[in-house]
């Protein structure tokens, strides 16, 4: 076997092998991987000892801090509410006008709102609330179901058009599609209903036809958006009278809309908020509005 | 102690033993667990399956590569609890395979998705995410709602999922184009079969807003409808700890 010798440069031994002259060293491995190596390991047994770590079939070794990730997450939930609850307790035993006269109050609702609203509104009302096409616009004094903080808090508890059984349900018929109107009735009804928020639009509009528009209107569109066309909220029909439009104000679109209906949908959100949380955005929203107005 | 591997190093079946020995515990650790599966993982007893249009829509997620920006697994930390909902638990991804946890969120965690926006905001956002959330850098994927979806080997991904421990029926499976079909075409003789075969629950909708025609755009919101929505157990030890 090998022939024991020390190499006179590094004091090392050699392995004993020869290649051609060439001889191969046996450096040692350092101390310090080896101290290393002993200490990682004497971290591991003491971590197995403390904290869950070793399978054991249908059980675990749990350690001897019990530390369970579960308790911890819902631990702090639960204290994060206690200390909300300074404030939150009033929230949810207070009406939203008390609520409303307390200006620190309505600065935690601020905060809060926003952040809740960021989390769960603005994906489709936008960032600013200001809506897009289909998505209505949440800072205008334009609410389909009410714009008090009851009837929005109800709103987002329900849904519209959604999976809960108590949910808001409305509808714009297809009047053009399900042949309930004539194409030229579907085109007067949409100028006399673009008259409404423009008066220039008569101008341009022979007034037979607005009349005939005005009757087509009083027959079919009057139960959902008023006699005054200003809009239902028991019913969720939009005031027609106002500039602010979900699908657009233009000709076109409301052409579209008369032609082929509309169902907007809101999801429930009672399942996915608590009331505390409901409560909060309704005020933020009331007072969102109340600052852009 | 120090010599053992030098002395080991000599004695080839000796060491080819030791590394062996050595390399199947890290397998050991990770397999040995899943034999008691069955009784480690929580309960779900009335767990509801993919349906095989939700099935379609899983499949169109792996391919266009969402697990690789979108997480489904909620942690057990504070901030993802308040945020997205109760943490995922083992069990809500029984009948996933592959599962798709994901470990990377360039956008949002998708676990707790299912009914938290509109259809039609699905379809807008899938089609532009602009439109609907201007800061967005999601990519668009508007060739979905103009692809037709493909469903002839639809119950055959359900065999081969049933073969893995998914409880399809032959029912089932031998429906799988039909319902793919019927559960976005409300009111067809299709879509009372979905119904029968799935549960009431299910969500029977035109998800791409055109009922008629069954394209990739339906069945990819109807899974992202689903997420999270197959068991409630997930909401159980949140409703038990007050929360």
């Amino acid at each position: 076997m090998a022939v024991e010798e020390r190499d006179p440069y590094t004091g090392h031994m050699t392995t004993g092998h020869e290649w051609n002259g060439i001889k191969e060293l046996n450096t040692p491995v350092p101390r310090a991987v080896f101290f290393f190596l002993i200490v990682t390991a004497l971290f591991s047994v003491g971590y197995w000892i403390l904290m869950p770590a070793w399978p054991l079939g249908v059980t675990y070794t749990k350690g001897l801090l019990g530390i369970d990730q579960r308790n911890i997450v819902t631990e702090s939930v639960k204290q994060a509410a206690v200390e909300r609850g300074v404030w939150t307790s009033r929230i949810e035993a207070e009406s939203f006008k008390d609520i409303q006269a307390d200006p620190r109050l309505m600065e935690r609702v601020r905060q809060t709102g926003r952040t809740l609203f960021g989390d769960n509104c603005a994906a489709c009302h936008g960032s600013n609330a200001r809506g897009g096409h289909g998505f209505p616009n949440l800072t205008t004094a334009s609410w389909l179901w009410g714009g008090d903080p009851e009837s929005i808090a109800e709103t987002i508890r329900v849904g519209i058009n959604s999976t809960h059984p108590q949910t808001r349900t409305s509808q714009m018929m297809a009047f053009g599609r399900d042949q309930m109107l004539k194409k030229d009735e579907v085109e007067n009804v949409v100028n006399y209903v673009r008259s409404l928020s423009d008066p220039a639009v008569a101008k341009d509009v022979p007034a037979a036809k607005m009349e005939a528009g005005k009757a087509v209107f009083a027959a079919n569109c009057v139960a959902c958006h008023g006699d005054d066309a200003k809009g239902k909220t028991d019913l969720g029909g939009p005031d027609l009278t106002d500039r602010f439009w979900i699908y657009g104000g233009d000709a076109e679109s409301i052409t579209t809309t008369v032609w082929g209906g509309r169902q907007g949908q809101m999801p429930s959100w009672e399942g996915r908020l608590s009331p505390l949380d409901r409560k909060i955005l309704a005020l933020y929203l009331f007072d969102l509005r109340r600052e852009q107005r | 102690m120090f010599n053992l591997h030098y002395r080991l190093e000599r004695k080839t079946i000796g060491f080819l033993l030791a590394i062996i020995g050595v390399a199947s515990i890290g397998g050991a650790v990770e397999i040995i667990p899943l034999f008691t599966i069955h009784q480690t993982v929580e309960d779900a007893p009335n767990m509801r399956v993919y349906t095989p249009l939700e099935i379609a829509g899983r499949n169109i997620y792996i391919r266009e590569g969402c697990y690789a920006c979108h997480s489904q697994m909620i942690r057990t930390l504070r901030d993802e609890v308040e945020r997205y909902g109760p943490y995922s638990l083992a069990v809500e991804s029984k009948y996933d395979h592959p599962m798709l946890w994901g470990s990377k969120r360039t956008g949002p965690d998708l676990a707790r998705m299912g009914n938290k926006y509109s259809d039609e905001w699905h379809v807008r956002h899938l089609n532009n995410p602009r439109d609907v959330v201007p800061e967005s850098v999601m990519p668009h994927y508007s060739w979905l709602g103009r692809t037709e979806l493909r469903s002839e080997d639809l119950g055959r991904h359900m065999v081969a999922l049933r073969r893995v421990g998914v409880p399809y029926t032959d029912d089932m499976i031998a429906n799988a184009r039909s319902d793919a079909y019927g559960q976005a075409a409300p009111d067809t003789p299709f879509a009372e079969g979905v119904t029968k075969r799935y549960g009431a629950a299910t969500n029977v909708r035109a998800f791409d807003g055109k009922p008629g025609n069954l394209t990739e755009l339906d069945a990819l919101v109807a899974y992202l409808q689903i997420l999270g929505k197959l068991t409630d157990a997930a909401h159980k030890p949140v409703a038990a700890a007050g929360g």
